[in-house]
């Protein structure tokens, strides 16, 4: 058993069903060993696409996702990936080849110092130099991205090491492992204060982030809010943790968020987050952020208590076990019904944008993802890239349950969509698989096109184009004037003469797929069951107006309190 | 989280005390992630410990109580730091080492050598117009003897950075 069969062999014992990988020199030695164990290997185009599908893997099922890359650009091209990983808590193990141990720091054929380059977007990463430590370093890897707070592991094996005969064992000490994670029992004295701050609130607000999905605590969530009779927000990483069609739920907050969610959680007067970390996108100007609130903050990561935010309680711990600890202390107060009633006023007062039909029949953005909506029952996974596409449909699409909406929040990486979508198709083959994207995101990773082709992964990708990198340019048009610096991406578009840059429904024909191109609002919901129904890979590209904007909008370091509602006129 | 509230703008010297596996790159985890985040290291001495897998390092940073509480918590999240404390209001004894190159013509001789003798500083090299001069202490005495030494020129200085060991048998 050489270095390379020991890694493989450790990644069965971790369960790993499948990896996503890029061959090269570095990693020769752990190609060759990879047929000999029931591993699934998905070959992607770029390692970025590696690395994204690792974590789609990941955000899908909640296990870790695993990418192979070899030395060099292999590793450079993993570090988007790696870094959208770290931005949002996404536990992956990323394997890189490295350059035999004489030739490390030579400057050799392909060598990076992958430690080094990934170092401010790891939760922990390693250089194996001594192939006795592999077994403890490969569990330990795992360990490290799947407990506490989850997030990216790097491991990088020189080739020398893959290809050294080995002699040890392959037992690990488990007891062994390191990690950082809170104690299984949260402290009681700050449960105590929690519980009392939140017993005697009036307009209570609870703010839900990634944190309550990562910690698997939905049911407890649930069942947390009924008992208080709290209305629940929360970010777009926190969309899925709360059934959306619930009494409670109020709606996404942040920069494009609900106006009514963004009432609900500045005007509250105890401000109860789980799992989430006050990012600039929700909070606006932090200084002026709710400021009657007084802030239970509970997240498994203590440096988030009081990194942007002095919470008045902060509780250190796993939410699941933290919610379930303080839900037999919770009461109902009884002026509590008034402010419950209060948020529901607001969100019949000023619902999302009202989207009519255009006379001329031109297609609204808003509509597509309520007809995806219609189409799925919220119960296909979808996947968005990043721009106005992805905030419409954070703000209209509903997803059944969790784990069924993977977005890129933390980092904003456009091109994450299409890999997230194929990466989460191997951990949930059985669901309807749907990217929401835009014409811009879409070419950041197309090349993965082949691997849904190639693989027949089912992802149906509903294109928005408006020929412009949109919410660049929605910011260009509020904040600089209408200077539309180099965000127009394509021809002008009529019936007659669609957009073409480039064509994509001839894009994935050439890839193999099938797609096609809709101008009409009234061809819509044709189309999209038309794609629904399509065995294998399709697009839907729906040509809508080239300036719509995405409402509400809190400007960048604005008030949150005062979003701006869709301006008079605008529809017109 | 008592520690957290009411908590002022006023920055002044903390020294923590990290304890790390004696690991390669572990400097650069702790260094890089003072770097990203945008906090000023004043000194930093990394040495060796009792045990030979441990490391020690000995911080000192500028910061307000709430980045301090910051930047022990982000540190203690590394997976190769074992231990972060901050030494700031413990009971310790702290040293620091200094050498300084001063210019120095025969004239003024007499007084630089009674400045050594007030600070228990020793003139460890002696050459036509230079003196070496090496000095220990806590790093407010070592500040006070070079702001003395103000008045002849500081050709070269170099210090090592505080280290420091809690008293008693309160871990540092």
């Amino acid at each position: 058993m050489n270095g390379a069969e020991v890694v493989l062999e450790c990644l069965r014992r971790e369960g790993v069903e499948v990896v996503f990988g890029y061959p090269g020199g570095a990693v020769i030695p752990l190609y060759d060993a990879l047929h000999k164990v029931d591993i699934r290997h998905i070959l992607v185009r770029h390692e970025q696409g590696a690395a994204l599908m690792a974590g789609g893997y990941a955000r899908a099922s909640g296990q870790v996702g695993v990418c192979i890359a070899t030395s060099g650009p292999g590793v450079t091209n993993l570090v988007t990936g790696i870094a959208d990983a770290y931005m949002d808590s996404i536990p992956i193990v990323c394997l890189t080849g490295q350059v035999p141990r004489p030739l490390i720091g030579k400057d050799s054929f392909q060598e990076i110092d992958a430690t080094g380059i990934t170092l401010p977007v790891v939760k922990h990463s390693y250089l194996v130099r001594d192939l006795a430590e592999l077994p403890q370093v490969i569990a330990e890897a795992f360990h490290i991205a799947r407990t506490g707070r989850p997030g990216p592991v790097l491991v990088d094996i020189p080739k020398d090491v893959q290809l050294e005969a080995f002699q040890g064992s392959l037992e690990v000490d488990r007891a062994t492992l390191r990690s950082k994670q809170p104690a299984a029992e949260p402290d009681g004295a700050s449960l105590a204060a929690a519980a009392e701050l939140l017993n005697q609130a009036v307009r209570p607000t609870l703010y839900v982030g990634g944190g309550a999905l990562a910690s698997g605590a939905t049911a407890e969530l649930l069942a947390f809010a009924e008992a208080a009779d709290i209305p629940v927000t929360w970010t777009l990483m926190g969309k899925g943790a709360f059934p959306e069609d619930h009494r409670l739920a109020v709606g996404m907050i942040g920069m494009h968020g609900a106006a009514y969610a963004n009432y609900a959680l500045t005007r509250c007067d105890v401000m109860l987050t789980v799992g989430a970390r006050f990012d600039d996108r929700v909070t606006g100007k932090l200084a002026t952020f709710a400021p009657e609130a007084k802030v239970i903050h509970i997240d498994v990561d203590r440096a988030e208590l009081g990194k942007n935010r002095w919470p008045l309680v902060g509780v250190e711990g796993d939410l699941k076990t933290v919610l379930q600890r303080l839900l037999p202390r919770v009461q109902r107060h009884p002026e509590r019904a008034a402010w419950v009633t209060q948020v529901q006023d607001w969100k019949a007062q000023h619902p999302l944008v009202p989207h009519r039909v255009k006379e001329t029949g031109e297609i609204r953005p808003q509509h597509l993802l309520e007809q995806l909506n219609r189409l799925t029952g919220g119960q296909a996974i979808v996947s968005t890239d990043v721009g106005q596409h992805q905030m419409w449909a954070a703000q209209f699409y509903r997803p059944a349950e969790p784990r069924l909406w993977l977005t890129s929040g933390g980092a904003g990486t456009m091109g994450f969509g299409l890999p997230a979508a194929i990466g989460a198709w191997f951990a949930r083959p059985g669901r309807a698989n749907w990217l929401v994207t835009g014409d811009g995101s879409l070419q950041m990773n197309i090349q993965e096109l082949a691997v849904a082709v190639l693989e027949r992964v089912p992802v149906k990708v509903l294109l928005i184009n408006n020929g412009y990198l949109g919410m660049v340019r929605q910011w260009q048009e509020l904040f600089h004037g209408r200077n539309y610096s180099e965000t127009w991406l394509s021809t002008v578009a009529t019936p007659e003469s669609p957009r073409i840059s480039p064509d994509f429904v001839k894009l994935f024909e050439a890839y193999g797929a099938v797609g096609r191109r809709v101008f009409d609002d009234a061809d819509v919901e044709e189309a999209m069951a038309w794609a629904a129904a399509v065995d294998g890979p399709a697009l839907v590209e729906f040509v809508v107006h080239d300036e719509e904007n995405v409402w509400p909008m809190v400007p960048a370091g604005g008030d949150t309190a005062a979003p701006i509602l869709e301006p008079e006129g605008v529809d017109a | 989280m008592s520690s957290l509230n009411g908590s002022g703008p006023r920055t002044r010297s903390h020294t923590i005390s990290v304890e790390v596996e004696n690991r390669p790159g572990v400097l650069t985890r702790v260094a890089g992630l003072f770097a990203r985040r945008g906090y000023n290291i004043e000194s930093l001495a990394v040495s060796t410990t009792e045990r030979p897998d441990t490391s020690r390092m000995t911080i000192v940073v500028d910061a307000d109580d709430a980045v301090l509480s910051q930047i022990c918590r982000q540190v203690g999240k590394l997976i190769d730091v074992k231990a972060v404390n901050d030494n700031t209001d413990v009971a310790v004894v702290a040293r620091e080492l200094a050498l300084l190159k001063v210019a120095c013509g025969s004239a003024d001789r007499p007084e630089l050598i009674q400045f050594c003798d007030v600070f228990r500083a020793r003139i460890v090299d002696l050459a036509e117009g230079e003196m070496i001069i090496e000095v220990t202490g806590n790093r407010p005495k070592i500040d006070a003897f070079i702001k003395l030494l103000d008045k002849f020129a500081i050709i070269e200085m170099a210090r090592t950075g505080e280290i420091l060991l809690a008293r008693g048998l309160q871990d540092t």
